[in-house]
């Protein structure tokens, strides 16, 4: 069954239809890149799954439960730029998202829990190539430094599906392809299923398991906000796919290289 | 060399500083002098010595009459009633703010009394102050507060819901509730600015105090200034003007060197 199903979604503002009739199963260990032009919808199709924004029709369910029009650490996220806390060293935006699970009020570790949730935290940050940045703030970090932390943020709550939203957009090209490298390693190691919103179409074939366009499939000149964007391609690149061990029981566990998902309990 | 580009140094930069204060002492000296050597009893512009010798009777002697260090007891209660007034004023934006910038639907609702309550010019509400507070402590400390709080909040709350989206929706997929993202995300990013909003309202704080301890105390530095303008004392006047300002100036900065050592991150120089 696939892990994310989007049924005969619609989005409206207003007058302005941006997305009409969005039907898509994404499964469980897939890359999904979305490209399609500017104004297509590909950032309101991801606000939607993230649940930033309510679909005006349609359903979305995970793991076959109706998704909650809120966001909430079943999907993680990375935006091209703010993704990180400018207020907190790479250590505390790493360990923010497991303070806020373990601590609803003060929102903060203390004693040995703080000290398992570091060792935690730098285990994601070796995994980034970030150890060695574990005291600076994100002012003092290049732009990729930051898009390494964003990901090891989201990451560090083990996300059922990891949303990119134009995420090496602003990047140079030779950092870009270092992070091309980083997503692709982090997606095999850690089973992730991931979303990604570009621009770029070699990026999206590069990185993609399955390469969606969005576009508008009609077009009336004298309204056109009266026909919104719709899935005009859908490719997957078979010879890619992901490995996913087959699924066994309800509290199945799969080890990767030393990190436990939960495969089903998730969050 | 072209003037837009030159930077002093260090060094320079402090004697540039210096040299229009330098120039504006040694103007009113030469003034003064002029003066006085038309009128040996001249009182509106005195000499440096005759400053001197009446704050000297202010500061190392006790009043005859109450038994107090004049000088000292103003300062202390001007500073008492500015501390609190500010005091009150920074606790209430942190709490007031926080959650008008962070909360829209209490924006909503806050957002125009708070707007509504900052374009009332503050000193047209001390007779009320006056009438409900009496004239003790209360209104003059009420006046500070009510001066420069709904500034501080909007700035403050302002601030705070310009944070970009990405933050809370950010912190909302890292687990958060509404509450997480005030204390972890809003808190820490409001108090930097909650610090420079406390440095702008420095100024019209004074402003406050003097006006209220001008029309009624019985200590205090806007008080004495007022009270000894009947005689004409510019001898004590000047010397509490040039007080009040040294006061000021150290607020000021130590406001923005606390700034600068506990919330680096905001100051994008090195930590």
């Amino acid at each position: 069954m696939a892990l994310l199903s989007l049924k005969n979604l619609w989005v409206e503002y207003g007058e302005k239809v941006v997305l009409e009739r969005i039907s898509l199963d994404i499964a469980e260990g897939s890359f999904v890149s979305i490209i399609g032009p500017s104004g297509a919808g590909k950032s309101s199709l991801l606000r939607v799954v993230l649940g930033q924004e309510k679909p005006t029709r349609g359903t979305i369910t995970l793991d076959g439960a109706p998704l909650p029009p809120e966001c909430g650490p079943d999907r993680g996220v990375v935006f091209q730029r703010y993704s990180v806390f400018p207020h907190l060293t790479v250590l505390g935006n790493t360990l923010l998202g497991l303070e806020f699970s373990a601590s609803p009020f003060t929102a903060r570790l203390f004693g040995s829990a703080r000290r398992a949730a570091i060792s935690e935290a730098e285990a994601m940050l070796e995994q980034v190539g970030l150890a060695d940045s574990r005291h600076l703030y994100p002012a003092q970090m290049s732009g990729g430094m930051q898009q390494r932390l964003a990901i090891a943020q989201a990451l560090i709550k083990r996300p059922r599906i990891l949303l990119l939203d134009e995420p090496f957009g602003a990047l140079d090209p030779g950092i870009r392809k270092d992070m091309h490298a980083l997503i692709t390693r982090l997606w095999r190691e850690h089973g992730l299923t991931i979303i990604m919103v570009t621009h770029d179409i070699k990026e999206a074939f590069s990185l993609g398991t399955r390469v969606l366009t969005l576009d508008k499939r009609r077009h009336d000149p004298h309204a056109p906000q009266r026909y919104g964007a719709a899935v005009v391609y859908d490719l997957e690149l078979t010879r890619k796919v992901q490995h996913v061990p087959a699924e066994a029981g309800a509290d199945e566990q799969v080890e990767v290289d030393g990190i436990t998902i939960d495969r089903v309990g998730n969050n | 060399m072209r003037w837009v580009t030159a930077q002093p140094g260090r060094g320079r930069a402090i004697l540039l500083g210096a040299l229009p204060l330098v120039v504006l002492a040694f103007a009113y000296i030469v003034a003064a002098a002029a003066r006085h050597s038309d009128n040996a009893a001249d009182k509106i512009l005195p000499l440096p010595g005759a400053m001197a010798a009446a704050m000297a009777a202010l500061i190392f002697e006790a009043d005859p009459l109450s038994g107090q260090y004049l000088f000292w007891a103003d300062t202390l209660a001007s500073l008492t009633r500015l501390g609190l007034g500010l005091g009150i004023a920074t606790a209430s934006t942190l709490c007031v703010g926080l959650v008008v910038g962070s909360l829209p639907p209490v924006r909503a609702t806050l957002g125009p009394l708070v707007t509504a309550i900052a374009v009332i010019p503050p000193i047209a509400l001390l007779p009320i102050l006056f009438i409900v507070f009496g004239l003790g402590e209360t209104a003059k400390v009420a006046l500070i507060v009510i001066g420069v709080a709904p500034f501080m909040i909007r700035d403050v709350a302002g601030h705070i819901a310009a944070l970009p989206r990405e933050q809370v929706i950010k912190a909302l997929t890292l687990g958060a509730n509404s509450w997480g993202v005030i204390l972890r995300v809003a808190l820490p990013q409001a108090m930097p600015r909650l610090i420079e909003a406390l440095r702008l309202s420095l100024g019209p704080a004074w402003v406050f105090l003097i006006s209220a301890e001008a029309i009624a105390a019985d200590v205090g530095l806007g008080y004495r200034i007022f009270l000894v303008r009947r005689y004409l004392a510019m001898d004590v006047i000047l010397p509490y003007v040039a007080w009040i300002a040294i006061l000021a100036v150290v607020m000021d900065f130590a406001l923005s060197r606390g700034s600068r050592r506990l919330f680096g991150w905001a100051h994008g120089a090195a930590h």
